[in-house]
């Protein structure tokens, strides 16, 4: 409590950012109370559900399990830092428009992990998507909106014309 | 209650649209309870009981009241008022008085400038117990009425006993070509929503005098009544704002202690107040599905009729009432709904235990008999020598009818729900025909859209709306209802708009503040969509017919010929002569003032006129159907299920695309049930919590989660808005038996009992193979002292939803209605 606070210089977001903070705390405490950043969401705070995930340096991390302190001169990026100049990434367009966020709670570590996914893999499989996701835990969805629409935004960053099938909104007629 | 002037095509109803709070969603904008932080916050903490049942003989807060940092310290003495959310059971404190009932139940309170000097404080205060035996399950209450858990209670350690009997089943089981018993067990679960319980407390001192809460509640309007109650503040001067709910699933829809003591501390400091609690607290809430021992035996024809049935539940409460005899109710309502049962009896009884309280989880009270029922008849179809899809099809309710125990059904899907998962799976050419260690099960069911009645009996709506219009074209809809992911701001923004001929966008959404919003009673029992959006279809229409009247007159047209559609007001035979949407407000706001209406619905009175009926009457009752297909291990005892079939009946989508959402994640959670999600606690009288946590409690993740294929059943009922029914809670009831029912089709064993895990399949198998019986399940009904039935002779016996004897139904009306 009585800790002198502790400084670092990071990426946030793609700008530069200083903050100051008391150094036991977590990268996840740091970008919610000291930065205002409550996209951010946590589930447990001890590194079983995936809902804190941030990208460090393009990786997904458990933003609860990582020191504040160990992301000094470090890139990291949070769903604040997903739409670019008013324009929604196309991952978040998709989750959007197929329902994929429900509660929305669970999103954003959603959204980061599919997009360190298609960082290194632009098609993945379902079953590529289900292995790269299995770390984030959902209770609305049963995940199905979540592939459909990664795999939407996939094909969209590569450059289709990508609609959802009929099926995924109106099922099987 | 719909508009007698529907309109047969929709413009926006029943497409798929993008949420109103999608954006807000996925850029992480939506402030949730703890995503809120006002200047000069306190932080609160619990201290909760580490004995499941113990009298408390002393507490002493003073070190903690003197930690640096430390504002406030709240015992129970200080919030002596019990409250609870049924008005049958304020049996809950905020703190406890004088006893603990579980491991968990909260003690003393702490504020503190910071979450760290809040923690510090609990491990100084000192709180001295007297241990008491402690009830870790429900036979073991039901057989030791001492030492008494309440000191309220219809008999010892049984909270509730309930009996009824809707013609003589005796009778109907004599009738019978066959007659089967059988029991079976559903473990209790928990909702596990991925966020936590968060409130924040503001208050403003006297003159004022008022208080705010912000709070991850699904009822605010319950909330706002427990705070008035036990902080003895009138409600005017009681603002609960229900933040977007990070998933609730049921679990956040009691009044909880926590939000209590954030608004206690915050006038007692001065300050606003935080709570969040941790993970491991949110399983002490718990709230979730009763643990349900039960035992059915039903009377059939050859050809699979009902003849008769009795149900017998004994649900494990927990510590305290919370919506239990509701709950208790519900395990006996909706046995009637699906298949035609001519003569039933139930038995229903609930024991207190010391273990965190349940209440409704998705589904509330109904997963389990459903489970039971379902794979009784599967058995029973076996028996009969029958393909339980034909079984069922057969014998379905008819629409438009009343059932053995008065419940009014309207429209009834379940048939082509059926045939299209039998269609769309294969069922005839993979039933008993695939190979040892891959099966396929079927289950059907229903649930409520709605109960048709009030937590507390009054004689109000059920649900309110306002609606503003803007001279500048856009409408507000203000109402009581709370976002839990479900979608039902953008409900009320589609159905406002398909009135109005206006984008769901131009339609602004106001929900679950209880000083700017009508009173909605809340986001449980499956009743959001056709309450709220009953209520939204009045106000809109009475916006409409005032805008209307003007733009006629501008227009110079009969009023009948003008029509609303892509923000436009015009001339339905000309419909180049017209006026944009903003211009007819101003044209009515001009000639009449403020352009306001507003709309409530109420449900029509029940048939049911008996004590307990309080529990079953809906407006509509959704249908569902489920196919699923198992990969058993026999090695192993291991249950993988790839694929579920399943079909809904909604009545009609409004929007196509959440709906979607609702049932693929009713399924998921059904298969959770199904196959591994358990409250688990340690086997001695300790009663602690085996897994308080999100890595042992076990959920699906990818890996586990099924492909599903969705039908979507349309048949739309007079009494829901544009005819939709419920598909929040109904499609996750089928799935834990159809999982049941393939495992028996895959190896042979019936698992009676939820969640399937590997560890009882490999011990049925084990069994089977030494040639004893091929099961898993529970072996034993007790002996319950059950009270003198409450008699109603069924519609077909000349009833008339009256209890014949005692005249309980007559002189108890009102205590009935309380559910």
């Amino acid at each position: 409590m009585a800790d002198a606070k502790a400084k670092i210089a990071l990426e946030l977001n793609g700008e530069p950012v200083e903050v100051a903070f008391a150094p036991h705390k977590t990268l996840l405490e740091v970008l919610r109370e000291d930065l205002g950043l409550t996209g951010t969401k946590h589930g447990c705070e001890l590194g079983e559900c995936g809902t804190c995930t941030v990208l460090v340096d393009g990786t997904p991390v458990l933003s609860c399990l990582v020191l504040g302190l160990a992301c000094a001169g470090h890139r990291v990026k949070t769903v604040e830092g997903m739409a670019e100049r008013g324009t929604l990434h196309p991952l978040q367009e998709a989750f959007a428009e197929l329902g994929a966020a429900q509660c929305g709670y669970c999103t954003p570590a959603f959204l980061l992990a599919a997009e360190a996914l298609l960082a290194t893999d632009p098609s993945p499989t379902r079953d590529d998507i289900k292995l790269a996701l299995s770390g984030n835990l959902c209770r609305c969805t049963g995940y199905i909106k979540i592939y459909e629409a990664v795999e939407l935004a996939a094909a969209r960053m590569r450059g289709e014309d990508a609609k959802p099938a009929p099926e995924t909104l109106y099922g099987v007629q | 209650m719909a508009s007698s002037k529907k309109p047969t095509r929709f413009r926006v109803v029943g497409k798929a649209h993008r949420k109103v709070d999608a954006t807000a969603k996925v850029t992480g904008v939506t402030r949730f309870a703890d995503d809120l932080f006002l200047p000069r916050m306190l932080f609160a903490k619990l201290l909760r009981s580490p004995h499941p049942h113990a009298r408390i003989i002393s507490i002493d807060t003073s070190k903690a009241a003197a930690l640096p940092g430390v504002k406030a310290v709240l015992v129970g003495k200080d919030l002596p008022i019990p409250f609870g959310i049924l008005p049958v059971s304020q049996d809950e404190h905020a703190l406890a008085l004088d006893k603990v009932r579980f491991v968990g139940d909260p003690v003393a309170a702490v504020a503190a400038t910071s979450e760290e000097a809040a923690t510090e404080a609990l491990d100084l205060i000192a709180v001295e117990y007297e241990v008491l035996r402690a009830f870790p399950d429900a036979l073991d209450a039901v057989e030791h009425p001492e030492p008494a858990i309440h000191d309220y209670a219809d008999a010892g350690n049984i909270h509730k006993l309930i009996h009824l009997e809707f013609g003589d089943v005796d009778r109907g089981l004599a009738e019978a070509d066959l007659v089967r018993e059988d029991l079976f067990f559903f473990e209790g679960n928990t909702h596990l929503p991925m966020e936590q319980h968060a409130a924040v407390a503001d208050w403003s001192p006297p003159p004022d005098g008022k208080l705010t809460l912000w709070s991850a509640t699904q009822t605010p309007h319950y909330v706002h009544r427990a705070l008035a109650k036990v902080l003895e503040l009138p409600a005017a001067r009681i603002r609960v704002i229900a933040c977007p709910n990070g998933g609730a699933f049921g679990g956040k829809s009691d009044p909880f202690s926590h939000e209590i003591v954030v608004a206690k501390l915050a006038m007692i400091t001065g300050r606003p107040v935080k709570i969040t609690l941790t993970r491991e607290e949110v399983f002490y809430c718990h709230r979730g599905r009763h643990p349900t021992l039960m035992w059915v035996k039903t009377g059939v024809k050859k050809d699979g009729a009902i003849t008769g049935m009795h149900f017998k539940s004994l649900l494990d409460g927990g510590g305290y009432g919370s919506y239990g005899v509701a709950s208790t109710y519900y395990t006996g309502a909706l046995q009637t709904v699906t298949y035609h049962v001519p003569r039933y009896k139930f038995q229903g009884a609930r024991a207190f235990t010391n273990k965190p309280p349940c209440g409704p989880k998705r589904g509330h009270g109904t997963p389990q008999p459903r489970f039971a029922l379902e794979v009784h008849l599967d058995k029973i179809a076996e028996q009969l020598g029958m393909d339980p899809a034909e079984l069922r099809l057969k014998h379905l309710v008819p629409p438009n009818s009343l059932t053995a125990n008065w419940l009014r059904i309207g429209t009834m899907g379940l048939g082509p729900c059926i045939e299209k998962v039998v269609r769309g799976s294969g069922w005839k050419q993979k039933f008993k025909q695939l190979p040892y260690g891959k099966g396929i099960g079927l289950a059907c069911s229903s649930y409520i859209t709605g109960a048709g009645l009030p937590i507390y009996w009054n004689a109000m709506p059920h649900s309110g709306v306002q609606l503003k219009c803007d001279r500048g074209g856009g409408v507000t809809v203000f109402c009581g209802s709370t976002e839990i992911g479900q979608g039902s701001d953008s409900i009320l923004a589609t159905i406002v708009a398909e009135v109005l001929g206006l984008h769901p966008f131009d339609v602004a959404v106001v929900t679950g503040d209880t000083d700017l919003t009508p009173v909605d009673l809340g986001s449980y029992s499956s009743r959001v969509t056709l309450m709220t959006g009953n209520a939204a279809i009045q106000a809109a229409e009475r916006a409409r017919d005032v805008i209307a009247r003007h733009a006629a007159k501008k227009l110079e047209t009969p009023i009948e010929r003008i029509t609303f559609a892509e923000g436009r007001v015009f001339d339905v035979q000309e419909p180049e002569r017209g006026l944009t949407f903003a211009e007819a407000v101003q044209l009515a706001e001009a000639a009449e003032g403020t352009v306001g209406t507003v709309g409530s619905y109420t449900p029509a009175p029940s048939a049911a006129k008996y004590r307990g009926a309080g529990v079953g009457p809906s407006p509509a009752y959704s249908y569902s159907a489920c196919v699923a297909e198992v990969d058993v291990d026999p090695a192993t005892g291991i249950v993988r299920v790839p694929k579920i079939w399943i079909a809904h009946d909604v009545g009609r989508a409004i929007n196509a695309a959440t709906v979607m959402g609702q049932i693929e994640g009713s399924v998921y959670m059904g298969l959770g049930e199904a196959l591994m999600e358990e409250m688990a606690y340690r086997g001695n009288r300790n009663v602690v919590h085996k897994i308080p946590s999100l890595l042992e409690y076990k959920s699906p993740t990818t890996l586990e989660m099924c492909d599903v294929v969705t039908y979507v059943v349309e048949d739309p009922d007079p009494n829901g808005p544009f005819g939709a029914k419920e598909c929040g809670q109904g499609p996750l009831l089928p799935v834990p038996p159809a999982v049941a029912n393939a495992v028996y089709d895959a190896v042979g064993v019936r698992i009676d009992e939820v969640p399937i895990t590997p560890e009882k399949v490999f011990k049925a198998l084990r069994r089977k193979e030494k040639g004893e019986a091929a099961r898993f399940g529970p072996a034993r009904f007790p002996d319950i002292a059950w009270p003198e039935p409450t008699r109603v002779a069924p519609p077909w016996d000349g009833g008339d939803g009256r209890a014949a004897e005692g005249g309980r139904g007559r002189k108890k009306a009102a205590e009935g209605a309380r559910r």
